[in-house]
């Protein structure tokens, strides 16, 4: 009986082989180099390494750069993720109300979710130029605006342009997410509290919301998650300018590691921006757990 | 009260209309851009239906004589096809072994979640050392090297959707096969991976979708022809200075053709996929 229950597990181990081969090679390990070079000064074609301890971490911590793109990199994750929480719980209810071409409508949706990233960030960097950027067109043909303005080029406002593009892209997601968990609440559950007297408001807020929370909190932290680490749509429309005003955390690590070719401290970056990161992770592994434990 | 019903189903259609015009309004643009010849695109006040499709731009990125630009887009194309299909044939083969375990032997779900886990982490916290390695080796600017690195992307997300998609076949009928003597991989490879074939499909499209959109290894690990993937060179496109605004945007659409066509087709299965950790990033 232990030998076979043995046999099993050697089995279920052997199974797992390659992908743990894969997985403990290509990040594991690497993960661990990383917290490794964080508490030495490597540099490529630097001096040789040393060991500086937490030097680099102080560094990051007391540099203002840091700090501002901390705080970018957050201003940039609560305002998108709340507008596609709204536009994604708004879009969803409307598209589950009946109505002609309610199939394609949803069809719809699809296309910004599976449009790439660059394409996206690059389709709004052209929309949004300063000289013959359809935004600029459309806002003075119709009179909205008086002249061409520089939307990316204006540190004022330069995020918040970045941000209705990754809205755009983005908020597919949590209005697919929304359809399909409102699908899921049994209509005899509105059937009854109809039977009990309750109104439309009522019957949202017992029926609607109960059964719609749980999806849609995890849609919001993968969101959170993702949008945390925004790079690309940076990348493309802005390089983390005008006067660094759309800086975020990935992007002063690619620049301290990849433009000043200081491994060391683009390392310590990476790994308090990796512990923050952490932290959404295990919530959101959390409610994977209590999902599976519901099941 | 009729009229309250009307009132309700205007304000419907006006709602939907809205959201139509928003979704299609800037896709609808950089259709046009594409067709529209270089004067068009910079007249002032701008014209919203172009008065002649011009489909040069196409026809010259994908022949031989378009010079280097066709040259520049036709080798991205290549080398984001062979990592994208590369990287999701190796993730599926390591896969299902893996979410088979995982859903047929329980007790090392921990494993599973640290994949997922590490999976989420942002690129930077593995790019410093991998980038290194990859130096020494003189494998940087390599399309192998975009393989191996994308398998540590998709691996977490097919194990995860394989495994939510073998909890759902029966176990009778292995249990019978096991029992007519038949070892685990011939269990898996007759009997769970044919009744699971649908989902197998999706989960490597998903794959595939992932590999096609990553571009932060790509951006630092390539820097020419030979390894440069579609996403890279798009960005490259777009930063250059006086460039053809027409052309980029034909470079956009052929390189959102694939992913969108796959998004319509993956429709039904699309809310498994993202609740199985659709991010990316």
């Amino acid at each position: 009986m232990g030998s076979a229950a043995t046999a099993r597990r050697m089995q279920a181990w052997g199974l797992l082989t390659p992908m743990l081969v894969i997985m403990v090679g290509i990040t594991a390990w690497p993960l661990m180099r990383t917290i490794w070079l964080s508490f030495t000064s490597t540099s490529i074609g630097g001096e040789p390494a040393q060991w500086v301890g937490l030097e680099n971490y102080w560094q990051a911590l007391s540099n203002t750069a840091f700090q501002e793109s901390l705080g970018h990199t957050l201003y940039f994750t609560f305002v998108s993720v709340s507008l596609e929480l709204v536009l994604g719980v708004a879009v969803g209810l409307l598209l589950n109300q009946p109505f002609k071409g309610q199939a394609f409508a949803r069809a719809l949706l699809v296309l910004p979710w599976a449009l790439p990233t660059i394409v996206n960030a690059m389709m709004w960097r052209l929309i949004d130029g300063p000289e013959y950027g359809a935004l600029n067109a459309l806002l003075v043909q119709t009179g909205l605006l008086e002249d061409y303005r520089s939307w990316l080029g204006d540190p004022d406002i330069a995020m918040e342009m970045v941000i209705v593009a990754d809205v755009w892209k983005n908020y597919p997601f949590v209005a697919l997410i929304m359809l399909a968990s409102l699908q899921s609440v049994p209509a005899d559950l509105y059937e009854a509290a109809r039977l009990d007297g309750a109104g439309t408001l009522a019957r949202f807020w017992y029926v609607t919301v109960p059964g719609v929370m749980a999806p849609l909190s995890v849609a919001i932290v993968l969101r959170t998650i993702d949008a945390f680490k925004v790079f690309d749509v940076i990348y493309v429309m802005t390089k983390g300018g005008p006067a660094d005003s759309t800086k975020a955390l990935s992007f002063v690590v690619y620049q301290e590691a990849f433009s000043y070719l200081r491994i060391g401290s683009g390392a310590a970056y990476a790994i308090l921006m990796a512990g923050i990161s952490a932290l959404l992770i295990a919530l959101y592994v959390a409610m994977l757990r209590k999902q599976e434990g519901s099941t | 009260m009729k009229y309250q019903r009307l009132g309700a189903r205007v304000a419907l259609y006006a709602a939907v209309a809205l959201f139509v015009v928003v979704t299609l309004a800037p896709l609808y643009w950089l259709l046009v851009m594409s067709v529209s010849t270089p004067v068009a695109l910079t007249r002032i006040p701008l014209q919203w239906w172009p008065d002649s499709w011009d489909f040069s731009r196409y026809t010259k990125l994908i022949s031989d004589a378009g010079g280097p630009v066709a040259e520049r887009f036709l080798a991205a194309l290549r080398n984001s096809l062979v990592v994208s299909v590369a990287s999701t044939v190796i993730a599926m083969v390591a896969a299902i072994p893996a979410a088979y375990s995982f859903s047929r032997y329980p007790g090392r779900q921990g494993v599973l979640y640290g994949a997922v886990a590490v999976y989420m982490l942002p690129s930077v916290a593995f790019v410093l050392p991998l980038y290194l390695i990859l130096s020494g080796l003189g494998m940087l600017n390599n399309v192998l090297s975009l393989v191996l690195v994308y398998c540590t992307i998709l691996l977490p997300f097919t194990t995860w959707m394989l495994k939510n998609n073998f909890d759902q076949v029966p176990h009778d009928i292995e249990q019978a096969a096991h029992i007519d003597g038949a070892g685990v991989l011939g269990v898996i490879w007759r009997i769970t991976l044919p009744l699971a074939l649908p989902a197998l499909g999706a989960t490597a499209l998903f794959a595939f979708l992932l590999a096609w959109d990553e571009f932060f290894y790509a951006l630092i690990y390539t820097n020419d022809i030979r390894a440069k993937t579609l996403p890279v060179t798009i960005a490259d496109f777009a930063a250059g200075r006086a460039t053809d605004y027409g052309l980029i945007s034909a470079v956009g659409v052929l390189a959102a053709l694939p992913p969108m066509l796959i998004g319509l087709l993956l429709q039904r299965t699309l809310v498994s996929g993202l609740t199985a950790g659709g991010t990316k990033g």
